[in-house]
């Protein structure tokens, strides 16, 4: 069985998804990111689903649930790279991905990322804060 | 209608025996009611090519349109018929040109004559170029259809520009009534311009848009939720007071989207946006 | 009047491979129907749905994939059957947000609104057949 390549950049875990993914796969890839968030540190993962040419209920709640995983292990999860194909499917099927973050590229969402993760400088601590509280309650 | 094997060998030996004849006449029938719109040489052309055609098909067996026999056939007059929808011709016009082979062929065999042999041949013929004119009658209305939904999809896309307002910005303003498929239109063009130009803000401007109905706001609300879904924000702008009554009224929850009066605020809203993300990212390094 | 061009083409659903079969089949029956891509995408979503529901609850079953023609549209028809429990309530079942499987709810429903025509038979004890359309714009 294929599995999903997992990157690490700096702090951040990058998945990125290639392949027209049966389910076991995918289920694969939220045990394994779990596993990596703990073992790395991480603090940000991106998922880059550029080559996704279809989005189901399925991989839907999957990219939820990692989302969530992700949040309990302290990291935060962005999906990038959806197709105007996909999203306008996804919103005739009535799936929102509830408190998935999203941006149009990995660009974007390293920038989404490095706004949100905690700051080294401790005058900057004030503003995170907020920037914390608007991001983890969806 | 199917011509016998003697009927149609008998077509074919009219039409090479006096071929000259046949041509000229035809030429001549089916010109006129074409009035000099088309000129006599380019429409005499066009009905020797088909007689050419005609006379080969013959010989090469084919007693109907149908089949592979016919097929050279068929795409000669799907050919005079598009050719002559995109000129403007009516349907009754071109289909006249095959016709006008029945006038020939009647003056220049013994059927004029009135010879009864002569008159069943030609009664034969005359079935098999009426089955020619109809082809040429479907052919013609289905190019028309053709050119329609071209020009439909030409106009469409005249109608939906989506343009870079900013760097990160793209707007589309509708002009226009919107109907369904047009504003499915509208909606993928959109989102496409937003992963081609990386633009996480985009502004739907409707001043343009004369009412908006249910199927109208629901197709502005799932462009939204699209739009987020991808990770960009969208703007509405140019709600006229008739209009945000109209949705108030039709009890359509437009929520937590952003909506400014004019195109101008929405600019500046999204300004303000994008130079609060940059001061952001900035204090991070 | 509804044609079929072509061959239908058969694919068995017993395993989570042939749900990824089934997408790819209906795919190129969408390409040959020349659907937009936002159609094409709808309908290979919709038949992933299906494909799942019939792979999950059905036990295991077929789908026929092929392409139609109604003389003014071409389109793509799939066809799915399962000789599974069937449906008790088929009301509830295509309700937004009703799931018999821990899943969201959204796979009958859902496939119903991406797709033109949406027919459901199904006998408590017998099985389940569900038929799309989905239309060339």
């Amino acid at each position: 069985m294929d599995r999903v390549p997992i990157l690490k950049i700096g702090p951040v875990l990058l998945v990125s998804i290639q392949v027209d993914m049966q389910d076991q796969v995918a289920l694969q890839l939220q045990e394994d990111l779990g596993e990596r968030i703990v073992a790395t540190g991480a603090k940000g993962v991106i998922i880059d689903i550029t080559g996704l040419d279809i989005v189901d209920s399925f991989v839907g709640r999957t990219l939820s649930t990692i989302a969530s995983i992700s949040r309990v292990l302290d990291a935060e999860t962005i999906v990038v790279g959806m197709r105007p194909a996909v999203a306008i499917t996804l919103v005739e099927l009535g799936l929102s991905l509830n408190g998935i973050r999203t941006a149009l590229n990995v660009e974007r969402g390293m920038e989404l990322l490095s706004r949100s993760t905690e700051p080294d400088s401790p005058d900057e601590f004030d503003l995170d804060l907020d920037d914390l509280s608007e991001t983890t309650s969806p | 209608m199917t011509l016998n094997a003697e009927q149609g060998e008998r077509l074919s030996e009219i039409l090479s025996l006096r071929s000259d004849k046949i041509a000229k006449r035809w030429a001549e029938v089916a010109a006129a009611p074409l009035k000099g719109r088309l000129s006599a040489a380019e429409s005499g052309r066009q009905t020797a090519e088909l007689q050419q055609q005609l006379q080969s098909s013959l010989k090469n067996g084919a007693l109907s349109l149908d089949g592979a026999a016919g097929a050279e056939l068929r795409a000669l007059l799907t050919e005079l018929s598009r050719d002559r929808a995109r000129q403007g011709f009516t349907a009754s016009e071109t289909a006249t040109s095959v016709f006008a082979l029945k006038t020939a062929l009647y003056e220049n065999s013994d059927a004029a004559k009135g010879k009864a042999e002569a008159l069943r041949d030609y009664v034969a013929w005359s079935e098999f170029v009426d089955e020619l004119g109809l082809f040429t009658f479907e052919a013609f209305a289905r190019a028309r259809e053709q050119i329609i939904t071209q020009q439909s999809e030409q106009l469409m896309e005249l109608s939906t520009p989506v343009v870079k307002l900013w760097e990160g910005v793209v707007a589309v303003p509708l002009v226009g009534t919107l109907d369904s498929a047009r504003a499915q239109v509208v909606m993928e063009r959109l989102l496409q311009a937003l992963v081609d130009t990386g633009s996480p803000y985009a502004i739907i401007d409707i001043t343009g848009v004369p009412s908006v109905d249910t199927q109208v706001a629901h197709h502005v609300l799932k462009t939204v939720m699209a739009a987020r879904l991808m990770g960009a924000e969208c703007i509405v702008s140019g709600i006229r007071p008739q209009i945000a009554q109209t949705i108030v009224t039709l009890g359509i929850d437009f929520g937590d989207i952003p909506t400014k009066a004019s195109l101008a605020d929405a600019l500046r809203h999204v300004i303000k946006r994008l130079s609060a993300d940059a001061r952001a990212a900035k204090r991070e390094q | 009047m509804t044609t079929v061009v072509g061959a239908a083409q058969l694919q068995a659903i017993v395993s989570d491979e042939d749900v990824v079969r089934v997408r790819q089949l209906v795919r190129t029956a969408a390409v040959t129907a020349k659907l937009s891509l936002v159609d094409q995408t709808k309908v290979v979503t919709a038949a992933s749905e299906l494909a799942r529901n019939t792979l999950v609850y059905g036990g295991g079953g077929q789908a026929e994939v092929s392409t139609v023609d109604n003389g003014a549209r071409r389109g793509v028809r799939v066809v799915f059957s399962d000789d599974g429990p069937g449906i008790a309530d088929v009301e509830l079942a295509l309700t937004d947000g009703y799931t018999s499987g821990g899943g969201l709810g959204l796979g009958l429903s859902g496939a119903r609104r991406l797709v033109e025509e949406f027919e459901l038979n199904t006998e408590v004890g017998t099985g389940t057949t569900i038929a799309i359309t989905k239309w060339a714009r």
